[in-house]
């Protein structure tokens, strides 16, 4: 079987869950696809993974309410070792990243993570996936009974419903205790349109020059177009602004249909978060600043007078 | 105690990326240790200065001969010795971890750090797959620590937030900008690393072999339009901007 992990939060399935259904009914592989739901309380999530899948297993347990990586290995690896599952698909955030590993050692099996394209190839699975701080497309190849693979979210279109519901089963786990203790959450928050989802990014970078400067500029144009707002590491160090909003290799990675990057000059860790976008806008009084070798529009200009007069524009 | 901290060469962030036979081409390229291991040894050094004194710290590398120059990079930065596994077959990060595991086993390590991130491979897995094999807990994307009797609390980030976290020894930590701020090597630690011990051992010792294959390799190269408008007339060239956003990209109502 194909075993996808389901991504789910506040009861519903989550968008990577879909991405991951379109991989796995387009991968060429046989095998009937298994959506595994993890959580508490989540029977609704089921019954939305049941018009997707031809199988869901559910475990609906107290203690899978909060995830944790040695459970979620555990219950993963168990469910397709019992189902003989020949490639497992798990979501490409955080969580997925981090667990991912463990089931691969738990199975002895290989592991690609993030990737952006997957297929069968005569029984080897092919997948294609960033590397070199996403300037480099590496393809990779494995072999053997079973793969594990992370898939990058946000490559695939988001599957449709199936044509008749998928069956369910309860799922039988045998879970071990978890060992790292949460002590605190601290969740993040913002009015906007979230990062990930948004067609339009708005950021910034050093040349709005101070805090006050992010939110005329960026944070105005941002609400003018109804724009995510990103910032850079220096900005974020500084504290102007949270670490939430930073794009780069250690914070979120964005593939808007436009990024617009105001004073950003575009060192290589933040351009691996944004040089997927669709087009690549660019406001900086430093011509030669790199991130112009990867713009398609932009002003070389200074950004206190540009910004402002581009929401006049937008305005009229 | 003793802390492992497992350290990478990676190719220079501001070196351009060129393809040749196949792979990324790094002779002649700067080549330096990754910058997120160097978070892992700066945690180390200051826990080994404070909660952990009198802890060993050893920097260990899985690569080529090369590879030294990580090594002694974490030396200079304070490590008290290092160990090369030696390989020209490039192997993949789960393969990686068996290693590790084993020489955390045979070195009694009581706590592993590991890059976030590597910055050729961009994985995230060498930590969670090192702590698997040894049958480990793990603290991943780690940007705060404190180590008292025996158990380690901090902060990490996972989706959608951060959390404040508690764990035991032994684990696993994987780093991130923000744990710290790693030192500099001065001259004098620079001229005592070369002295301080660097034991290299071949690869077949450890019986690993590479679970993917590499089969094509090639650099992201989108033509961008590089439109770019002279901002000295302000309102003029944002009209101009807002214009092609509109009707050239249609990214814009």
């Amino acid at each position: 079987m194909i075993l996808l992990v389901a991504e789910h939060a506040n009861g519903k399935l989550s968008k990577s869950t879909l991405e991951m259904t379109t991989v796995a009914r387009g991968m060429g592989r046989e095998g009937a696809i298994t959506l595994l739901v993890l959580g508490s309380n989540v029977a609704s999530v089921a019954a939305q993974a049941a018009l997707f899948a031809e199988q869901v297993l559910v475990a609906d347990k107290p203690e899978l309410a909060q995830y944790d990586a040695e459970v979620w290995a555990a219950a993963v690896a168990q469910i397709a070792r019992e189902g003989e599952a020949h490639t497992i698909l798990i979501g490409g955030g955080r969580s997925g990243r981090e667990y991912s590993p463990r089931v691969a050692v738990k199975l002895d099996a290989p592991l690609i993570e993030d990737a952006i394209t997957l297929a069968d190839r005569n029984g080897a699975l092919v997948a294609a996936h960033y590397t070199f701080l996403s300037r480099v497309t590496e393809t990779v190849e494995a072999q053997g009974p079973v793969t594990v693979v992370t898939i990058k979210p946000g490559s695939f279109p988001p599957a449709q419903p199936a044509s008749a519901a998928g069956e369910q089963y309860d799922a039988e786990l045998d879970l071990p205790q978890p060992r790292l203790r949460i002590t605190g959450k601290t969740a993040e928050k913002s009015e906007r349109i979230s990062l990930a989802d948004a067609d339009l990014v708005v950021s910034g970078g050093r040349g709005v020059e101070s805090p006050e400067g992010f939110k005329q500029l960026v944070e105005a144009l941002a609400d003018q177009l109804g724009a995510a707002v990103g910032a850079t590491r220096a900005i974020v160090d500084a504290g102007w602004r949270p670490y939430s909003e930073q794009v780069g290799q250690t914070g979120k990675t964005v593939q808007p249909k436009a990024y617009i990057a105001v004073g950003i000059s575009g060192a290589v860790q933040h351009l691996s978060g944004m040089n997927k976008s669709k087009f690549i806008v660019a406001i900086n009084k430093d011509a030669n600043a790199p991130i112009f070798k990867i713009a398609d529009y932009g002003i070389v200009g200074d950004v206190h007078q540009i910004i402002p007069a581009m929401i006049d524009e937008l305005r009229k | 105690m003793r802390i492992l901290t497992v350290v990478r060469q990676v190719l220079d962030a501001e070196e351009s990326v060129n393809i040749q036979e196949g792979a990324v081409a790094l002779d002649g390229r700067k080549l330096v240790l990754d910058t997120m291991d160097e978070y892992g040894v700066e945690e180390a050094l200051r826990l080994r200065e404070g909660a952990a004194a009198g802890a060993e710290v050893v920097a260990l590398a899985i690569g080529p001969a090369r590879t030294e120059e990580a090594l002694r990079s974490a030396l200079a930065m304070g490590a008290d010795r290092a160990i090369l596994v030696e390989t020209e077959t490039p192997l993949d990060v789960i393969a990686v971890s068996a290693v590790v595991a084993q020489v955390a086993q045979s070195e009694k390590i009581d706590l592993i750090f590991c890059g976030g991130q590597q910055a050729d491979w961009d994985s995230h897995a060498l930590g969670a797959a090192t702590a698997e094999r040894l049958q480990w807990p793990q603290a991943t994307w780690t940007s705060l620590l404190a180590l008292q009797g025996g158990m380690l609390s901090g902060k990490h980030d996972v989706d959608g937030g951060s959390e404040s976290f508690a764990v035991p020894l032994p684990a696993v930590v994987t780093t991130q900008q923000g744990l710290n701020e790693p030192r500099y090597p001065t001259l004098p630690n620079i001229m005592k690393a070369k002295r301080k011990e660097l034991r290299r051992v071949p690869l077949t010792e450890y019986g690993v072999s590479a679970k993917l294959r590499v089969v094509g390799v090639e650099v992201q190269v989108k033509q961008r339009r590089k439109n770019i408008i002279d901002g000295k007339d302000a309102s003029a060239a944002a009209a101009t901007l807002i214009d092609l956003l509109r009707h050239d990209a249609g990214v814009i109502g």
